[in-house]
């Protein structure tokens, strides 16, 4: 069965969708990513949908689904490279992801995924240092 | 019934004449206007319509100028017709370029035509006319209406030019009443603009926009939200205190939009979230 990869890149997750989203693969996608983010314990998901250029209201709906999903499970998604015509679409289905953090590119997005993390850390960091604080 | 053989006699052998005659008609009318075609212009047009008008009469029916024979007739006609809406004449003197030809042209039946066919004759000639006259308004009309769908077209295009401020900055100056297809517009030219510059913050200014309604709000939303789900984050600026009260008072909900009064405060927004900072090097003079 066919299967989108999913690409460990040290705490984040890396998903690039190459081909034509159908139903099936969607809620495939959907089941390996939760169960990866548990099993390697990633802090950040990125899903790149650049080369992506149809999609439709239940494609939105699992974008939507998998970041809820990963925000339970402590990982942050950003949705990157969307084309204006897939965002328009999206907006006129009344689906404006409200959840999912966004980016331009893949570079812009794990800077956005890394700059969190840090800002995470470094607060876990001064709770530590001052535990009364 | 007349067949048009006095007519064409008329038009060919008296045609030097029958110019004169009918230009310094259309002069002395009070309502052409002189302050907008030159006589050499006028009587150039005059000249090409009654040559074309010989050769029809010659060749085809007087009772349709709808045939293929009248033709050249039909296309001279959508020419003056075409340089006059563009020259400002109102419709009534373009049609008034026919119809004074009907003056100089019924003297010459009277004078010319057998007694017993002189009403006929005159009622060929009228009704042809008529039909000219009702032509040539009509294509007044179509060529006023190509300029303004040309205009609509042009402003359209005019009205919604997205512009780098900075590095990952874009704005969009809106100007005019939003709807549904110029907002259709907007939004394809700022996403694409966003895609082109690598933006990651976009200021929509509508200083220039005079009333916001509830379907603008939502256009304006919906541009936001489009934008920020391919990651750029938008603010919208140039609010002016009125907007402001019928944004509350429609009960629009902005809450996820940064928005700003003026466009300056907007683009010193901008330029910090990407990471610029903007200070005075000398002094206030």
């Amino acid at each position: 069965m066919e299967r989108i990869p999913i690409l460990k890149m040290g705490r984040f997750l890396l998903v690039t969708i190459q081909v034509d989203m159908h139903d099936r693969l969607a809620l495939q996608l959907q089941d390996d990513l939760t169960e990866r983010i548990v099993k390697d314990g990633a802090r950040g998901v990125l899903i790149d949908i650049s080369s992506l250029e149809i999609v439709d209201s239940f494609i939105g709906r699992v974008l939507g689904n998998i970041a809820a999903m990963s925000r339970v499970l402590d990982a942050e998604t950003v949705v990157t490279g969307m084309q204006p015509a897939v965002a328009i679409t999206l907006v006129e289905l009344g689906l404006s992801l409200p959840g999912v953090r966004t980016a331009l590119n893949v570079e812009r997005g794990m800077e956005l995924l890394q700059a969190s993390l840090d800002r995470e850390e470094l607060a876990t960091l001064e709770h530590d240092a001052d535990p009364q604080g | 019934m007349p067949d048009g053989t006095l007519l064409q006699r008329l038009l060919a052998e008296d045609a030097g004449r029958l110019l004169d005659d009918w230009t310094r008609e259309q002069i002395a009318s009070t309502s052409l206007r002189r302050d907008l075609i030159s006589e050499t212009e006028l009587r150039q047009q005059s000249a090409d319509f009654l040559a074309a008008l010989r050769e029809a009469v010659a060749r085809g029916s007087l009772e349709s100028v709808a045939g293929p024979e009248w033709a050249p007739v039909r296309d001279l006609l959508s020419s003056v017709s075409r340089s006059r809406a563009l020259q400002g004449f109102s419709p009534s003197d373009t049609a008034r370029f026919v119809f004074s030809l009907k003056a100089p042209l019924f003297a010459r039946l009277r004078e010319h035509a057998p007694p017993e066919r002189l009403g006929d004759e005159t009622w060929t000639v009228s009704s042809l006319l008529d039909q000219l006259g009702l032509f040539i308004t009509e294509s007044f009309q179509k060529s006023r209406e190509e300029v303004i769908a040309r205009q609509q077209q042009e402003l359209m295009e005019l009205s919604t030019p997205v512009v780098k401020i900075w590095e990952g900055v874009v704005a969009v100056p809106l100007i005019g009443t939003l709807d549904s297809a110029r907002t259709q517009v907007v939004m394809e030219n700022l996403l694409g603009r966003i895609v082109e510059n690598g933006a990651s913050v976009a200021i929509i200014d509508i200083t220039g926009v005079p009333t916001v309604d509830t379907l603008v709000a939502q256009h304006l939303i919906k541009t936001v939200a489009a934008a920020r789900l391919m990651g750029a984050e938008c603010i919208i600026s140039g609010i002016r205190p009125q907007i402001a009260q019928t944004i509350v008072h429609l009960g629009v909900v902005l809450e996820n939009v940064t928005t700003k009064a003026s466009l300056a405060d907007a683009i010193l927004v901008a330029l910090r979230a990407t990471g610029y900072t903007v200070a005075r090097v000398a002094p206030r003079s």
